[in-house]
Formats: structure tokens, C-alpha cells, sequence
């Protein structure tokens, strides 16, 4: 009998470890510990319902399990071989518990190409990696393909990279191959930028060796003996996974010298990110490695013909190596069989914000956004209206209930006014403000700027300024009119990925949005009630009793009257904190 | 940036060395010198800077460059228990702005500032991965996560 115990950094942050830790302590007190393993794998998908433990070979799926649970689930399942109902998921609807995951809304969609052993194995232990057919496909590039062959494999596949531009992976490697050079570099892009989302995280904490033997196939399809993994610095807990990973295959001869009795040496090293977006652009991501300011470069030349160290290099994503192996091992037409037809296989995404469950997940390509957000997503939070989804990141937009039908792919993407990104994918509710969110991912934008190149370093500043006036309610109808002018101006004329994508969100919101806008711009308010300049707060005379409550906890006292009074709020001195509402016990004061 | 005037010990010096070497000098590992030399020194002042300019043989504009480049550098010393506040999407959506305003209001200091008694300092980052748990507070290394302005205070006394 196998315990897994989710190890993902969600799981962790509630105590994962020492549910790990109780539960080995409990089996020994039971002399149990032979009979039944505690394993601490990988993130599970279900972060919403974590910390999650799945008994295994029975498959009984335990959800926000505590440390305090684990007495009840060593006595009750293992020794009594009952399962603990109340920590079982409940299913929604029928309020029934769940006890398989296979039956779980959050699941049945799924299709797990990329995550494949996340969850299911210890990311510890190489052996287990190997159990499940890892290496295997290294093997059998180095074995039985020339690296022309390989790379064919990879091209027939269909496989888009996964950072987000959707390159051709098969042809950057055949591109790279073809440039003679006495050294050539193989790179992981692991700086995931985008925030709130936590794909390439989760494989690299739950599969490492999955990336490390892609990284190798790579080197042997370019001529590369060398790799590199550019990780954030923020990610102590992936990166320490990696460097066992990198050990345990350094010891087992799958890196190093002459892998596999081939003539082919292949090793990797870990460089570390520093906390700039703009590093997972990848010029800039090779110029930080190299030990500079990760400013981008104007591409060409690519860094298939001068990378790293002026040599050629392959850059790919995480999530693109983890697919690598798979269609090795299952083959290019197993591959291109799933997706549609001008996006292969499957993307992970990371679906987080207003959504019941907040997770990890990956899908077919192809799968519509109303399938992930109200099937896998189980619909919004409190029973909230869905007002926008926003792919892509910083780089991307938000869209409406109109592309929930849209399959999920590249070019459907771009075509709605959005992008695929890496995988973030935030939900957005009815106490949204889509004007506040388009300022948000300015004000990100603003910040990450490397200042390089003017219109994105001085156009972001300029956006978030008007921005900001249209949120504090002195916008005008012009000012509408010099978002979209300044915009298509920064679009066309920067120099990276970051300045050309960044006024997306802008866009697609003035595109979707427009009501919102004009609330804001026109009638001074906004329809979501979050921007807080725009906000008015007034005493209800019929509710108000006069008990004084508000006016003594104003800290500016704005609030006048006498006591058994109805009282008064000056706007002008009003600054909108909020106390006086939370001290009302007579809902006397409304914001307006 | 502002920064302050620190005097380096010969000890610090020799540490920065031995650090420098371990990367064998070599200008290109900048950025990992860097990590781990604010790593042992919490942050990394101008002298730290210099000396390091001097072991790589690179000029210290270049290393101060560097420095001012990566927002996970800092030339100020955090605080005993440095607070940060994720402002990833996630969190931004699910109301990390009024978390941080409570921060702010209670240890009555901006984000980058460290409280007098040098045992809070306050900042911000973007996405800890655990976008589950939003909106998520880090104290050092321990994740809180699902924290409520009403629930800033608990966390904070937790440290007292
Ligand atoms: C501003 C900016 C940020 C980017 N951030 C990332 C990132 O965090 N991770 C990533 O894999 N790719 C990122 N990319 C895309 C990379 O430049 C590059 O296309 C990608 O790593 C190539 O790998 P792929 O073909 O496997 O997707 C970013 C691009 C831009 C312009
Ligand atoms: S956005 Fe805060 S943890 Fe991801």
C-alpha cells in the first residue's frame, strides 16, 4: 500500500510535511511502516482542495487533510480498511462524496501528457521516475535514431513551444543542428514571469527528470553537449528538486561522459533568475546568464545562431521538454492525434482568481474555455457572475462570456484579442473592475520595463497615467481616444516581446469593455464598486440611530452629528477607509 | 536606490574572496556571486559591491548595474522577519491589496521601508506559486495563505 502525499508548493504552505512526517510516526506506532509506504510526490492539480493525500491501489482521493486528521485515517482506512467519508470530496451538486478522483469533475477532461507522473511518483527518487518508462526514450534516441531521425519525430509531433510564442519546436532544433559551431548549448526556460501562474513549477517539482531527459535528447538532436536551466530564485523548493535530480542522473550515467555506452556527453548547470520578467524574454534570458543586465537583444540573429556565449542555442520552455519524452516513448502519431489541428497535444494551465477550483490543470488543445472554467473550474466562487478570463499574462487579454465557446489553441487565441501565454489563467467575477485590471497589469508592466527601449520604457508609464486618471474620475473622452493611439504606438515600435504584448490587456479591455470605461470616463462611477476614488459614501437617514459609532472611529473625523442624531459624512474629507461601515450596526451607511 | 555606509571587517572581506573564488573569478558568474553573497550578508551595500567589482575584475558600474537591474537584490538590510506580499494576479483579484494596506496601516511603514526596531520590513512580489491559497503572505519562509485584513493582525503576533 502507497500513501502520496502532496509535496507542491501550495500543499506545503499547509503543512504537507508534517502530515508526512505524522503519518510515518503513526504507521510505526501501528508497525505498519513496512507494509505501507509514505511517498511525497508532486503537486496534484487540486490546490483548492489541498492538501491532498491519495491511497493507492484503492485510489481513495483525501482532501484539506491536517495533521490532526492523520490518526483517523491510519486507524479507520488502513488497519479497518474504511474510508474516512468526511475527508472525502464532496461532489457540488449532489453533495455525495467522491472517493475516486477519476469521477471528479475537476479530472474526468483532463488529459495528463506534460503532468504524467506529477502526483505520482516521489520526485526524489530517479527509480521511480525509471519505473515509469523515464529515460527510456533517451535510450532509444541514443540508441536506435540518428539525430536527424529524432528530430523528425519531433517535427511530425506537431509540438509547439509552450512559453507562449508557439515556435515549431522540431524546427528550432533542426535549425540549430544545422549551424557548425565546436559548441552549442541547450536552455530551460524556467523563469516563469507571469504572475499567477505556476505550470513549469509544478513539473519541475513533481518530474524533473522529465525535463532533464528532454534537455538531453535535445543536445543530442543540435550536437550540444551542454545545458543550462534558468530558474527563478524565488523557487528554492523546484530548485533544490532539480539539483537532486541532476545528481541522481549524474550517478546513474544518464548525464555526464558517454551516456549509455554512446559516444554522446551531455550535462547540465542551474543559473539563477533574479526576479526580472523581462529574463523570460530569450535574448534577455541569455544575457543574464551570461552574467549582465538581462536586457533584450534585436533578434536576428536568433539563438539558434548565436546564443549563449555567441553560440547556437536552443531555448525551450519547461513544459515544451516534458512533452518530449512521451511522444518518443508513445510515439509522433499518438501525439498529433490529440489537439486540433494546428495546435498538438495538450497545454497545463493554471487556473486561479475567482474560480471554486483553483488548480493546476491540462487539457486537450482545443477544449473550450467554458469547458475548463465551468466543468474543471466547477464555476465561479460564491455563485458570482463570470465577467472575463485573462490568458496570457501581462502580455495577454482578457475574454468575455462571448469566447466561451472558443476552442482553446494558438491561433483562436490570438484571434479573440488574447494569447496563449505560458498557462496563466485568471478569472474574473462581477466585483471585477476591468479598467482597475488593465491598470494592474500596466503597473506590472511599468515595472518590469527594462527601460531599453523608449515606447515601452516612457508609452507603459504614459498608459498607466491616463489610466489612473480615468480610475480617480477626472478622465475625459480623449483620453480614451490616446490609450488606443499611444498603444498601437508601443506595439509597433519596441524592441521586445514585453513592450510589443503590453498594452494587450489595455486593448482587450477597451474591445470588451467599453461600458466600463464610459461609466468611469462619463458618469464618474465604477459599475463594479472597486475603484475607491469613485466611491461615495452616504448615511441612510431612515436606518441611522445617531449611537455616534461612526463619527468616534472616523479617523479624520468627517463625520459630524449629534448624539440620537442622524449624522452626516463630509466627502470632501471622506477618504474612503471603510471604518464607519464596519462599525454601523444598524447598515446605516451605503457606498454610493 | 539609497543605501547606507557600512565598513567592511577583514573577515567580510575574506568571505567575499573565498565567495568570488568558488566561482573561480569568473566575470560571467556575477549574478551567482551576487545571490550567494547576499545570501550571507542579508543585503548587498555598495562596499560589498566594490570589493566584489575588484575580486571579478569588472568595474563596480557594471556590478552596481547589475545590482539595480534584478528586483531581488537589495542594497538595504530587510528587516528581522521581512514581510512579503504576494501581488501576483491571483492574489491581486482575491483582494491582496487590502491585505497590504492593513500591513502598511498596522506596522505603519511603505512597502520597501523596515519598521525602527529593524524587526519588520515590508515588500512585495509576484506569484509564489500557491495561487491557490490567495491571497498569500510571506513572513520569511513560512507561506500564510487565505490571509484577510482582519487576520494581519494574528499573523503579526505572532512574531512578537
Ligand atoms: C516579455 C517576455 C517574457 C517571457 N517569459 C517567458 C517565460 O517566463 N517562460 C518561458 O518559457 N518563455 C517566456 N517567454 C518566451 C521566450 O522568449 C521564448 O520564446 C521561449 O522560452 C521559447 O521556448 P518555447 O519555444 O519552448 O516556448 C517570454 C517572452 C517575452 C517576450
Ligand atoms: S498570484 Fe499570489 S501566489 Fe500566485
Amino acid at each position: 500500500m502507497h500513501l502520496l502525499v502532496c509535496g507542491g508548493t501550495g500543499c506545503k504552505s499547509s503543512a504537507s510535511d508534517t502530515i508526512v512526517e505524522n503519518l510515518k510516526a503513526e504507521l510505526e506506532h501501528n508497525s505498519l511502516e513496512d507494509d505501507v509506504q509514505v511517498i511525497m510526490t508532486g503537486c496534484f492539480g487540486f490546490c483548492e482542495q489541498g492538501p491532498v493525500v491519495k491511497v493507492m491501489p484503492d485510489n481513495t482521493f483525501y482532501v484539506r487533510v491536517t495533521p490532526g486528521d492523520v490518526k483517523e485515517l491510519v486507524a479507520e482506512h488502513i488497519i479497518k480498511g474504511r474510508k474516512v467519508r468526511r475527508l472525502l470530496y464532496e461532489n457540488p451538486e449532489t453533495k455525495e462524496p467522491v472517493s475516486d478522483s477519476k469521477h471528479m469533475g475537476f479530472y474526468r477532461k483532463q488529459i495528463r501528457v506534460a503532468l504524467r507522473n506529477c502526483g505520482f511518483i516521489n520526485p526524489e527518487n530517479i527509480d521511480e521516475y525509471i519505473a515509469r518508462d523515464g529515460y527510456s526514450a533517451l535510450a532509444k534516441a541514443l540508441g536506435e535514431l540518428s539525430p536527424q531521425q529524432a528530430i523528425d519525430i519531433i517535427k511530425k509531433s506537431g509540438l509547439r513551444g509552450r512559453g507562449g510564442g508557439g515556435f515549431p519546436t522540431g524546427i528550432k532544433w533542426e535549425l540549430t543542428s544545422k549551424f557548425e559551431a565546436d559548441q552549442k548549448y541547450v536552455v530551460c526556460n524556467a523563469d516563469e514571469g507571469d504572475p499567477g501562474a505556476f505550470m513549469d513549477r509544478s513539473v519541475l517539482e513533481g518530474d524533473p527528470h522529465s525535463v532533464i531527459e528532454a534537455m538531453a535528447i535535445c543536445g543530442y538532436c543540435i550536437g550540444a553537449s551542454k545545458g543550462l536551466v534558468y530558474i527563478r530564485a524565488e523557487y528554492p523548493l523546484a530548485i533544490e528538486r532539480l539539483k537532486i535530480a541532476i545528481k541522481q542522473a549524474q550517478e546513474y550515467g544518464l548525464l555526464g561522459l558517454d551516456i549509455l555506452g554512446s559516444k554522446f556527453s551531455f550535462d547540465i548547470s542551474l543559473r539563477y533568475g533574479a526576479g526580472a520578467f523581462v529574463c523570460g524574454e530569450e535574448t534577455a534570458l541569455i544575457h543574464s546568464m551570461e552574467g549582465h543586465r538581462g536586457e533584450p537583444t534585436v533578434k536576428p540573429p536568433f539563438p539558434a545562431e548565436s546564443g549563449y556565449m555567441k553560440k547556437p542555442t536552443v531555448v525551450n520552455n519547461v513544459e515544451t521538454y516534458a512533452n518530449v519524452p512521451v511522444i518518443f516513448n508513445k510515439g509522433a502519431d499518438w501525439f498529433a492525434s490529440i489537439g486540433t489541428e494546428k495546435s498538438k497535444g495538450t497545454k497545463v494551465f493554471a487556473l486561479a482568481g475567482k474560480i471554486n477550483n483553483v488548480g493546476l490543470i491540462e487539457v486537450p488543445m482545443g477544449t473550450s474555455l467554458k469547458e475548463v472554467i465551468f466543468e474543471i473550474g466547477g464555476g465561479i466562487k460564491n455563485n458570482k457572475e463570470f465577467k472575463a478570463v485573462q490568458t496570457g499574462g501581462p502580455s495577454g487579454g482578457c475574454l468575455t462570456s462571448k469566447h466561451l465557446d472558443t476552442p482553446i489553441d494558438y491561433d483562436n487565441l490570438i484571434a479573440s484579442g488574447s494569447m496563449m501565454g505560458s498557462g496563466g489563467m485568471i478569472v474574473m467575477d462581477e466585483d471585477d473592475c476591468m479598467v482597475a485590471m488593465a491598470r494592474y497589469y500596466l503597473d506590472f508592466t511599468v515595472d518590469e520595463s527594462c527601460g531599453k527601449c523608449s515606447p515601452c520604457r516612457i508609452g507603459t508609464m504614459r498608459l498607466k497615467e491616463i489610466l489612473d486618471k480615468i480610475i480617480k474620475g477626472d478622465g475625459t473622452m480623449e483620453d480614451i481616444d490616446r490609450l488606443r493611439n499611444l498603444s498601437s504606438v508601443i506595439k509597433d515600435s519596441s524592441l521586445c516581446g514585453l513592450g510589443q504584448t503590453a498594452p494587450n490587456p489595455v486593448l482587450s479591455t477597451l474591445d470588451n469593455f467599453m461600458n466600463e470605461y464610459l461609466a468611469h470616463v462619463k458618469d464618474k462611477k465604477c459599475p463594479a464598486g472597486r475603484c475607491k476614488s469613485l466611491m461615495i459614501y452616504k448615511v441612510i437617514p431612515e436606518n441611522c440611530v445617531g449611537c455616534t459609532a461612526c463619527a468616534r472611529n472616523c479617523p479624520v473625523n468627517a463625520i459630524s452629528g449629534e448624539r440620537k442624531q442622524t449624522h452626516f459624512i463630509d466627502t470632501s474629507i471622506c477618504i474612503k477607509c471603510g471604518a464607519c461601515i464596519e462599525r454601523c450596526k444598524f447598515n446605516a451607511i451605503v457606498i454610493n | 536606490m539609497s543605501s547606507i555606509k557600512v565598513e567592511l571587517k577583514q573577515c567580510e572581506i575574506d568571505k567575499i574572496k573565498e565567495i568570488c573564488q568558488s566561482f573561480n573569478n569568473e566575470p560571467g558568474e556575477l549574478i551567482n556571486v551576487l545571490h550567494k553573497a547576499q545570501g550571507h550578508f542579508g543585503y548587498l551595500p555598495a562596499e560589498v559591491q566594490e570589493e566584489i567589482a575588484l575580486e571579478l575584475k569588472i568595474s563596480v558600474a557594471k556590478v552596481y548595474g547589475v545590482v539595480t537591474f534584478y528586483s531581488f537584490f537589495t542594497m538595504l538590510p530587510k528587516g528581522l522577519h521581512p514581510i512579503s506580499i504576494c501581488t501576483g494576479t491571483a492574489c491581486y483579484v482575491r483582494g491582496a491589496e487590502k491585505v497590504l494596506d492593513e500591513f502598511k496601516r498596522i506596522l505603519n511603514i511603505q512597502v520597501g521601508d523596515t519598521t525602527k526596531d529593524g524587526r519588520f520590513s515590508l515588500s512585495c512580489l509576484r506569484c509564489v506559486g500557491a495561487c491557490g491559497l490567495a491571497p498569500v503572505v510571506m513572513i520569511g519562509e513560512k507561506v500564510y495563505g487565505r490571509v484577510s485584513p482582519d487576520g494581519v493582525k494574528d499573523i503579526l503576533n505572532e512574531y512578537s
